[in-house]
């Protein structure tokens, strides 16, 4: 059967009781209460200290057929999903279901155990290298799960993901229990998505190199949720946690796309005091923050908050008294930690109060603009950010649908054409973002606005942007590079995109 | 309405992800190079690939410049013959010294225009002088081929000559720069002034174009779609002189109207140059988007 947006969804799928097909953004209407987690005691004398992650696997419970879940906060420089997994798979317990909030290209070694049965399912936000790779050539008997942050958030709180341990990496934390993004070795700043998962798990067992005198306060993660702490040499390469560079783009293409972008920004409605944006950590995205500080100092114009991942030059907005508040689900780089520790309106948020749909109103609802990026868009103006023109998997699916759904104004840039692979296609291999929450696509040949944003298009009517149609622009690009063939796929399906209320939004196919 | 040149841009002739995407930045005109910039190994890949982008792309108008090899190097004549046929706007000689460097290449020009029954003429050329020998012989090349829309200078061979180098002042420059400037007055056709190499400097770029600009020359060779920007901020008119321009034009319109001899306003007289001037401004403003066609 076909969803709302013509993808062909299986009707049975095996993660799901009922499959309930994507229809509009805000259709699915949640139902029942959120599950709560176990109650537990923990008697004055006792101790949550262990000695060995094996111990720990033991005290936790941890059997064949359980579902374990992780944070990305370490992101490249992560060392706990490998250490847990093969202490796992030494100790002989099979069957096992992560649910981390996203791989990246470090954990290419659970291709090994998914091969040998440890690792049977994968939930997450996104997967790239070898190990994205091999998913897509079927390595997996059951289709890997793709959820948005806030559609993780979603379904963790609604109990469609119920996670057994949850196995937590902190760069610091007390004995007994309270953990915090900043520590002796390692700094992440931000432990927003581990948040929801130590409020939820059965489980929760935290993972330290920097064991400190309690109490660590002010805590991230709190003692009344955490029932294990060890101690290991190290949780991470901080080289790969938290870079100190913030790329200031010199690519004229970039640099191009950006400035068309704050141009549109600038002559939107929504441009004024008291504003509020997010904007990625790519190139062409961290310059419109660039202009719009530009903009927003000659018109005197200051925002009330800045959401998302949170990067330098937001801080420095930040610092400048630009921007009143920063909500920071994830710390993008070293000056984002050392800020969120030290001002006090930099605010640590979970991945709930960012962007989850089924809550009493998330951070995301109160956004005006949200800039995001596109591997490719099509003419009903959805957007993949999963699959690459091959048909692999190579992406995550992040906040993307939540901000692009929630905002006022969301504004995808790209380059029109990458080498020679048009960005602007008929039709997108995956649909991560549905096209009725996209409003305007900004490319270094173009800018299209979605014809349902009529008042956009009126207030761009004279404008000296070059406006164009989305079909124009995906004509601009054919003439360019020519059409290219359709990626041939095998009938098995690899991979479930999940839409961020829980409805199944689109598949992956096995690339042939 | 006269042709805006005040950014010309090299884009190397043998990158195709640059030829590609060269006119997105909106310079005046684009220079595929030919020369230079490409290594002895890649002379014929660099002509082939110019040749088959300018008559395969949609560069939506914009004027494209060709610098190709001297006629001393064994590609000069292949590449007249092969841009010739690609179509391209202008020609552009290195190394120009004598009015026969010229004549020389408009010859093979005029004969591959016969060939492929283009129209004769049709391909402008532009001289690059480079040399003090092309300094001091600026009027005869300026002079030289009706062909010609342009000269301009080059200065890192010519500095080399003159036992110096370049300098943020451009002293040095001071009389190649006027004597380029004042031959292409002379001969009616436009001065384009050389590049500037260091592209993250932007604050000396900018105050080398302010100078420039003063002198008079028509824009600059770039080479970085980053230097766009700067230029044509700096040319384009502030909202003073495109009010005197406005102003300039309605008393003239108004004086054709009235059939009157003496045009003035506010009490000074408003004579040709004044007039020249005024359309200049109007036309550089409406080029820099600051006001509408028919304002």
């Amino acid at each position: 059967m076909k969803n709302a947006i013509e993808r062909e969804i299986p009707e049975n799928i095996v993660w799901y009781d009922t499959v309930i097909n994507y229809a509009t953004p805000f259709e699915k209407e949640p139902t029942g209460r959120k599950i709560a987690p176990l109650l537990k005691q923990v008697k004055p004398s006792e101790n949550k200290l262990v000695n060995s992650i094996e111990e720990l696997i033991q005290k936790a419970g941890l059997k064949t057929g359980m579902t374990i879940s992780f944070h990305h906060h370490f992101r490249d420089g992560d060392y706990i999903l490998n250490s847990i997994v093969e202490k796992i798979a030494q100790m002989g317990i099979k069957d096992i279901t992560i649910v981390p909030s996203s791989l990246s290209n470090i954990h290419e070694s659970l291709v090994e155990h998914i091969k040998n049965g440890v690792i049977t399912g994968i939930h997450t936000s996104g997967i790239r290298g070898r190990l994205a790779e091999a998913i897509s050539n079927g390595l997996m008997e059951k289709p890997i799960v793709i959820r948005s942050h806030g559609g993780r958030a979603r379904a963790i709180e609604a109990g469609e993901i119920k996670i057994d341990v949850a196995f937590l990496g902190v760069p610091s934390c007390d004995e007994y229990g309270n953990a915090s993004g900043k520590g002796a070795n390692t700094i992440c700043g931000s432990l927003g998505y581990a948040k929801v998962d130590a409020a939820y798990a059965d489980q929760v067992v935290l993972i330290t190199d920097d064991l400190v005198a309690y109490p660590n306060y002010p805590a991230s993660i709190s003692q009344t949720d955490v029932d294990y702490v060890i101690k290991v040499d190290a949780v991470g390469d901080p080289s790969g946690i938290a870079s100190g560079a913030t790329r200031f783009t010199k690519n004229p293409k970039e640099l191009l796309i950006a400035q068309y972008a704050s141009k549109l920004i600038v002559n939107s409605p929504y441009f004024k005091e008291g504003f509020s944006f997010q904007t990625g950590s790519g190139g062409a995205s961290l310059a419109v923050t660039r202009f719009i500080k530009a903009e927003m100092k000659s018109k005197n114009i200051k925002a009330r908050f800045a959401l998302g991942g949170i990067t330098k030059p937001m801080v420095q907005m930040h610092e400048e008294g630009l921007i009143e508040h920063l909500f920071d689900v994830q710390s993008f780089d070293l000056v984002a930690c050392e800020s969120i520790m030290k001002n006090p309106n930099h605010h640590e948020i979970d991945a709930s109060l960012y962007a989850n749909p089924h809550n009493k109103g998330c951070v995301a609802n109160q956004l005006d603009i949200v800039i995001l990026s596109a591997l490719e868009i099509d003419v009903d103006f959805n957007v993949n950010v999963i699959t690459g023109s091959d048909g692999v998997i190579r992406g995550a699916s992040g906040g993307h649908s939540d901000t692009a759904a929630a905002s006022k104004l969301s504004i995808i840039v790209a380059p029109l054409i990458r080498g020679r692979i048009p960005t602007v296609v008929d039709g997108v291999n995956t649909v991560i973002t549905p096209g009725e929450t996209v409003d305007v696509v900004v490319t270094d040949r173009g800018i299209a606005i979605n014809p349902k944003r009529t008042d956009l298009l009126e207030i761009f009517k004279n404008t000296d942007l070059p406006i164009f149609t989305i079909e124009e622009l995906k004509e601009k690009a054919q003439k360019i590079v020519g059409k290219a063939k359709p990626i041939a796929y095998l009938e098995k399906i690899v991979g479930i995109v999940e839409y961020r209320d829980g409805s199944i939004i689109d598949v992956i196919k096995q690339v042939k | 309405m006269q042709k805006l040149r005040r950014t010309m841009m090299y884009v190397p002739g043998n990158n195709p992800g640059m030829l590609t995407d060269a006119h997105i930045y909106g310079a005046d005109s684009l220079m595929f190079d030919l020369e230079d910039s490409i290594a002895l190994s890649e002379k014929d890949c660099a002509r082939l690939l110019v040749y088959n982008a300018v008559k395969s792309m949609d560069y939506e108008g914009m004027e494209i410049v060709v610098r190709i090899n001297g006629l001393d190097s064994p590609y000069g004549r292949a590449d007249i013959e092969a841009m010739v046929r690609a179509g391209v706007d202008v020609i552009r000689l290195p190394k120009t010294e004598t009015a026969q460097d010229v004549t020389e290449v408009e010859k093979i020009i005029e004969e591959v225009e016969k060939k492929i029954e283009k129209e004769i003429g049709s391909t402008k050329m532009m001289g690059a002088i480079e040399s003090p020998l092309g300094v001091i012989n600026a009027v005869e090349i300026a002079t030289a081929s009706k062909r010609l829309m342009g000269i301009a200078l080059g200065a890192e061979d010519y500095v080399t000559n003159m036992k110096t180098k370049r300098s943020p002042g451009g002293i040095e420059l001071l009389l190649a720069r006027s004597q380029i400037l004042t031959a292409a007055r002379a001969a009616g056709i436009y001065a384009l002034d050389t590049v500037y190499s260091d592209v993250d400097n932007e604050e000396g770029f900018r105050e080398e174009v302010k100078l420039i600009k003063q002198l008079g020359f028509d824009g600059k060779s770039i080479i970085n779609p980053r230097q766009i920007g700067p230029v044509h901020e700096i040319y384009a008119p502030t909202e003073k002189e495109i009010d005197h321009a406005k102003k300039v034009m309605k008393a003239i319109k108004e004086a054709n109207e009235k059939g009157a001899g003496v045009i003035s306003l506010n009490g000074k007289m408003i004579d040709k140059p004044i007039v020249e001037r005024a359309e200049r401004v109007l036309e550089l403003a409406k080029m820099s988007g600051l006001i509408k066609e028919g304002e």
